[in-house]
């Protein structure tokens, strides 16, 4: 990348900052997951000392600190993330298949009625959906969380996929048509196969913010043993009240954050890519 | 009416087909234009109907009554804006809070984005580690997880006042229950998950042209110079998009002010944001109504925003393509 020779005092400096700036990012994690593994009598007198031992006792008593243990908790977070990712799959990639390859007419309206969707913030429509599905006998159930999912209401996935079919070159379901491909075969043979990468990133991305949703989950799930994982974190604030459970609570949020770590391990190259997509093509 | 028809065995192709019976109606022809559109459609025009146009037009209707769920909707006409703009301390308050927020959290979380991400496309080695790095903050920090530990960290005898006795002994505040500092905490917390705009900033970056700088080096421009002059010009559309991305988020955020402060926004409110006042308005006080109205006042000022955001776009913001 760089074509003229940097000298060895920039390099220098540019090195530090960045790693020092690293430390800055990384040390609050680190910190919590050194936490985790201290008795509580620990966390804060010696706070930054490292663990004596790695004891794994925050860990099972954060487990069943709760009326319900965090079995449950976790079950219902993924219940609920792995049927948000299913759905906004299907739903966001039929819309944005009509929206990039379809003619029909008022294809434009509907088309920036979707993007105008994307600047709505969620406060207007809060209350009203509230009340739709209280008066369907929604509320305390999973549904109110997973159904809108179906019906491709987060915009930005739908955008997303767009920008991407319209890359795939036409000539590809031009050919199908004529060897006879209907639109579903096209969508399905075709389009889907090909569009890997953004499945991809829109599965992740939709999967991190599901399991991360707090709002949601806090209007529409009430019961503890309907609880997802920042529910149940949450709870334990409110219960430790008293400065008894820290380990514990350290220990949970270390766990809780887990499976988006291991996403972002696994799947980093797209999600980088994803963040960078979303804003410069346009 | 008899369907034109080709079953059996022929070519599916429709030119094959000889016109010859019943020619379709315009009205059939239409339909079968647009049929597949709409039914791939069919969901989303369902959830827009169904879940966002419909419920935002509800909200806009609800804004104009008193509603506690319980009861009817009572027709109060301007009642709660009345409310809202001429004697509702506590919303004066959110709003000064969130402003604050804002214009804080969101100027300097760029900055600090745009100046790694000049560090990070000038050097060589460990990019993709550094890269990776400064984005899973951004990745984690919307999680209750992070905002639990935020409390904590800024706690009273958390992290940062160790560090701070240990380096300079002076025993810092109790931040996050400090009226005055327990904002700071959550733009500190905001500004720490610069490395989503960061990224973007570093693709804009990717595509400068760098025959540019080496052009203005050539005639002995400096860095500063090169950067005033080139960086900031071709980078403009990003810039713009991070801002009014970043701003929008800014006004709406929620779950790390609600962790932080305990759900109410406190200390005596200096942290009471005002998605965290709606909430509290609608779901704990049962004021649908004004909490309605609140929506309808934030998306307006969220409008204005980006309409000034957009207008004043034209002096500053310049794209490539526009042969300029």
């Amino acid at each position: 990348m760089a074509l003229k020779p940097v000298s060895a005092k920039q390099a220098l400096f540019r090195h530090t900052v960045l790693f020092l700036a690293s430390i800055v990012m990384l040390y609050p994690l680190l910190w919590m997951v050194m936490s985790s593994f201290k008795p509580d009598s620990m966390i804060f007198s010696d706070p930054m000392a490292l663990p004596t031992s790695i004891n794994f006792d925050n860990y099972v008593n954060g487990w069943s600190a709760l009326a319900y243990s965090f079995t449950t908790f976790y079950k219902n977070s993924f219940i609920i993330a792995i049927s948000a990712v299913i759905g906004n799959l299907m739903a966001c990639s039929l819309t944005a298949f009509a929206f990039a390859r379809l003619e029909f007419r008022g294809r434009k309206f509907w088309f920036a009625m979707m993007m105008g969707t994307l600047m709505l913030p969620y406060h207007v429509t809060l209350v009203p959906q509230y009340v739709l599905f209280l008066k369907l006998g929604w509320v305390n159930t999973f549904l109110p969380l997973i159904v809108p999912k179906f019906m491709a209401v987060d915009a930005f996935f739908i955008f997303l996929m767009v920008q991407f079919f319209r890359g795939i070159p036409r000539e590809i379901d031009e050919a199908a048509t004529m060897d006879g491909c209907g639109p579903w075969r096209i969508y399905w043979r075709i389009m889907l196969p090909l569009s890997t990468p953004v499945l991809a990133t829109a599965a992740i991305f939709s999967f991190i913010w599901t399991y991360d949703d707090f709002l949601g989950p806090l209007i529409y799930l009430n019961e503890m043993k309907s609880y997802t994982v920042p529910l149940a974190l949450r709870a334990f604030i409110d219960s430790s009240g008293g400065e008894s459970l820290y380990g514990a609570m350290f220990a949970m949020s270390t766990l809780s954050l887990l499976p988006v770590l291991i996403v972002f391990l696994a799947f980093q190259k797209l999600l980088i890519r994803g963040v960078a997509m979303g804003a410069l093509k346009r | 009416m008899t369907e034109v028809s080709n079953t059996e065995g022929g070519p599916r192709n429709a030119l094959a087909v000889p016109a010859v019976r019943t020619p379709m109606t315009p009205l059939r022809r239409a339909f079968l234009r647009n049929a597949p559109g709409y039914m791939f459609l069919m969901p989303w025009l369902l959830g827009f109907f169904l879940l966002t146009l419909g419920p935002a037009l509800a909200s806009l209707y609800l804004s104009f009554t008193r509603y506690d769920l319980l009861t009817p909707p009572v027709w109060t006409g301007l009642n709660n804006y009345d409310y809202a703009f001429n004697s509702d301390r506590r919303l004066g308050n959110a709003m000064r809070v969130t402003f604050t927020y804002v214009l804080w959290s969101v100027p300097l979380k760029l900055a600090v984005a745009l100046g790694l991400a000049i560090i990070l496309d000038k050097s060589v080695r460990g990019v993709s580690f550094y890269r990776a790095t400064f984005y899973l903050p951004s990745l984690l920090g919307a999680s209750v997880a992070i905002a639990v530990l935020w409390r904590q960290i800024f706690g009273v005898d958390g992290l940062v006042n160790t560090l701070l006795l240990l380096t300079t002994g002076w025993q810092g505040p109790s931040w996050v229950t400090h009226p005055k500092y327990s904002l700071i905490t959550l733009i500190v917390l905001a500004i720490w998950q610069f490395g989503s705009p960061m990224i973007i900033f570093l693709a804009g970056l990717r595509q400068v042209p760098q025959d540019l700088y080496e052009a203005a080096s050539m005639d002995g421009a400096g860095a500063w110079r090169q950067f005033y002059k080139i960086t900031l010009p071709m980078l403009a559309p990003v810039v713009f998009f991070n801002l009014v991305f970043q701003t929008i988020e800014a006004f709406k955020a929620f779950t790390q002010a609600y962790i932080v402060s305990g759900g109410q926004g406190g200390p005596i409110d200096s942290t009471l944001f005002y998605s965290l006042y709606l909430y509290n308005e609608a779901f704990a006080n049962l004021r649908m109504g004004y909490a309605s109205a609140l929506a309808w006042i934030l998306l307006v000022i969220i409008g204005f925003f980006t309409a000034i955001a957009f207008a004043s776009s034209k002096y500053w913001v310049h794209y490539e393509d526009e042969g300029r």
